[in-house]
């Protein structure tokens, strides 16, 4: 009995969960613009999104921006925790609180700070600018998870490596960064979406002519949302699906490898 | 020094990436003619973009925006130079009050002559002697009804306080197209800053609210279509939309009077390509240009050149898309109502929902 009760409520989470995601699905099958009716199954949104020059443009700018600002702000971001980590703990805890604040801070406030810090310098609004935004804000979840992995991580055995002979250069990447690899990747994939859904702080640093998915999408409120979006969505939601997949359950040859990206998702 | 095989690859791959990027957005700068166009979303053919730049040689730079409000900010901080902006009426008063656009030189653009002089006419609420702005777009507001669910003629304003249409009246959710309703229906004007009469709108809507099924922007739309209400607060321009998705529904502009709003070019003081900025504007006014905008979006165009080429007479001559202005009663542009009167409507319409 218990067990058909935690069965049901998983169920009913997985619902509420999924409902919307679901409901955006069976849209884009929908031959009707309306959301109203249905006009029956059709793949023309699919084959009209991708010959939209405007949608196919924002993907690329999006997917770029991601991957550029999730990797720079990895580097940074990897690279501050580890002066963190060393520091003395009074001086640690001022820079975590430091770094946080900015995660915490609403996201138009973040926004209108660098739109202003962008005007101050004279910059020309553009893709540099929003790139230099997506790196700010991504860099406390870097931080974030990184910090702790290298909490974990035994001093003894890099001191150990020093020993042995190891230059402290080639023992950080032989001792430290194999420990810390989950964290730093964990800290790739966070910011990644972070860049990928960002709207509000994309809206204030960017320039004409430049959109992502996420300000494109918005600029069709007023005339409703166009169903290739519909479609798109979908397609990006099916493209995360299958990589969790992948990642958590295609066996591997290297059982350490598996191990670690078992943890990534979960973390 | 060695490194971990992977650590070299992804770091030699990122340095790529970033010099890809850098070098690939230097083009934006590139020399050649452009114009830096700010307009709504889904608001233009995109052919029309396209047949500009091939037909003069000017690159477009097109950005989008949602709301009035979310434009003006990016225009007034001077964060991007923008050459044409195609605002709302108050938001063009405003902008005129703080000094943010240039006034067109008219004999640059001779294919305003293509403007139906009444909307022109219209324009003066907002911009006094036609000196800013050039129409685009433009509708009214009204109710939308679906014949099968409603009894008796529907002509007024008063049949959203019906109780027989309790939980199927969709009203707007935003404040000054809510507050309209009450104060056109009650003969004000609903530019109002009569405190009276605005607290009498409030309460009338107060005492609406148990009625209204949903306060919506854009769902009216889908709802109207799906039959899940039989009355609904909704822009004209829809009106054509949902009428060819649901034959059944019927659009109509209350005999107490309603709004009228127009969309128009503007050029932006700081604007780096006014020149461009008049030939893409002369060009917006072109027939075939506006009747293919006209097609595309489905609100009503000003220019009259472009609706006499109108094929399905039905359309040319459709009350809903073209009303005649000389016999509608009492259409009102919004305007600028300042900080002061934005924060009297925004109280009270707070006041409204909270209830």
């Amino acid at each position: 009995m218990r067990s058909v009760a935690k069965k049901a409520y998983i169920v009913l989470i997985l619902l509420l969960l999924y409902a919307p995601i679901i409901t955006l699905v069976t849209l884009s099958f929908n031959a009707s613009k309306t959301r109203a009716k249905w006009g029956g199954f059709t793949l023309k949104w699919y084959g009209s999104m991708f010959r939209n020059d405007a949608i196919m443009h924002a993907l690329y700018t999006t997917l770029v921006l991601a991957i550029l600002s999730a990797l720079i702000a990895t580097l940074i971001g990897t690279a501050a925790a580890i002066a963190m980590n060393t520091m003395k703990a009074r001086f640690r805890m001022y820079f975590t609180a430091v770094t946080n604040i900015p995660m915490l801070n609403a996201d138009i406030v973040t926004g209108i700070s660098l739109m202003l810090l962008f005007l101050a310098f004279d910059a020309a609004f553009g893709f540099r600018t929003v790139l230099l935004a997506h790196i700010t804000f991504n860099i406390p979840y870097v931080i974030l998870s990184v910090l702790p992995k290298l909490k974990q991580t035994n001093r003894s055995v890099y001191e150990a490596a020093l020993d042995l002979g190891a230059t402290p250069v080639y023992a950080f990447y032989k001792v430290i960064l194999p420990d810390i690899m989950p964290g730093i990747i964990s800290g790739f994939f966070l910011s990644f979406t972070m860049s990928l859904d960002d709207f509000i702080i994309t809206h204030f640093s960017k320039g004409p002519g430049l959109d992502t998915l996420s300000t494109k999408i918005y600029t069709e409120v007023k005339k409703g949302i166009k169903p290739e979006m519909y479609a798109l969505s979908t397609l990006m939601f099916a493209t995360v699906l299958i990589l969790v997949i992948v990642v958590n359950y295609i066996p591997d040859a290297d059982a350490s490898k598996k191990q670690r990206s078992g943890k990534i998702i979960k973390e | 020094m060695r490194m971990g095989k992977g650590m070299k690859k992804s770091i030699w791959m990122a340095a790529m990436l970033v010099a890809l990027i850098l070098t690939g957005c230097g083009k934006a700068a590139s020399s050649g003619e452009e114009v830096v166009v700010y307009n709504w979303g889904e608001y233009i053919d995109p052919d029309v973009l396209s047949d500009f730049e091939t037909e003069t040689g000017i690159h477009v730079v097109y950005d989008e925006f949602e709301t009035n409000e979310i434009m003006y900010p990016k225009v007034e901080s001077g964060a991007s130079a923008y050459d044409v902006i195609c605002p709302s009426d108050y938001m063009i008063e405003k902008m005129i009050a703080n000094d943010l656009l240039q006034e067109i030189k008219w004999e640059n653009i001779p294919n305003v002559s293509n403007i139906d002089p009444q909307y022109m006419n219209e324009s003066e609420q907002f911009d006094p002697g036609n000196k800013y702005s050039i129409p685009y777009c433009w509708g009214t507001v009204g109710i939308l009804y679906n014949r099968t669910m409603v009894t008796g003629p529907i002509d007024s304003w008063s049949v959203l306080w019906d109780e027989q249409y309790k939980d199927n009246i969709l009203m707007q959710d935003s404040v000054r197209d809510a507050f309209m309703v009450p104060l056109k229906w009650k003969g004000r004007s609903l530019n109002t800053m009569d405190q009276a009469e605005l607290e009498e709108a409030r309460d009338l809507l107060i005492e609406q609210k148990p009625l209204v099924q949903a306060y919506v922007v854009d769902q009216v739309r889908d709802k109207m279509i799906g039959n899940e209400a039989a009355l609904g607060v909704i822009y004209s321009g829809e009106a054509i939309y949902t009428q060819r998705e649901n034959p059944n529904l019927e659009y109509v502009i209350p005999k107490e009077g309603s709004n009228i709003w127009i969309d128009s070019w503007v050029i932006p003081k700081n604007a780096e390509h006014v020149a461009n900025a008049e030939k893409f504007i002369d060009y917006m006014c072109r027939a075939d240009v506006a009747l293919k905008n006209f097609e595309y979006i489905t609100y009503a165009t000003p220019n009259k050149a472009a609706r006499e080429l109108i094929e399905d007479a039905d359309i040319r001559n459709s009350e809903i898309a073209f009303p005649d202005l000389s016999k509608c009663p009492d259409l009102e542009a919004y305007l600028y109502l300042g900080e002061e009167g934005d924060a009297l409507y925004n109280e009270l319409w707070k006041e409204v929902k909270s209830k």
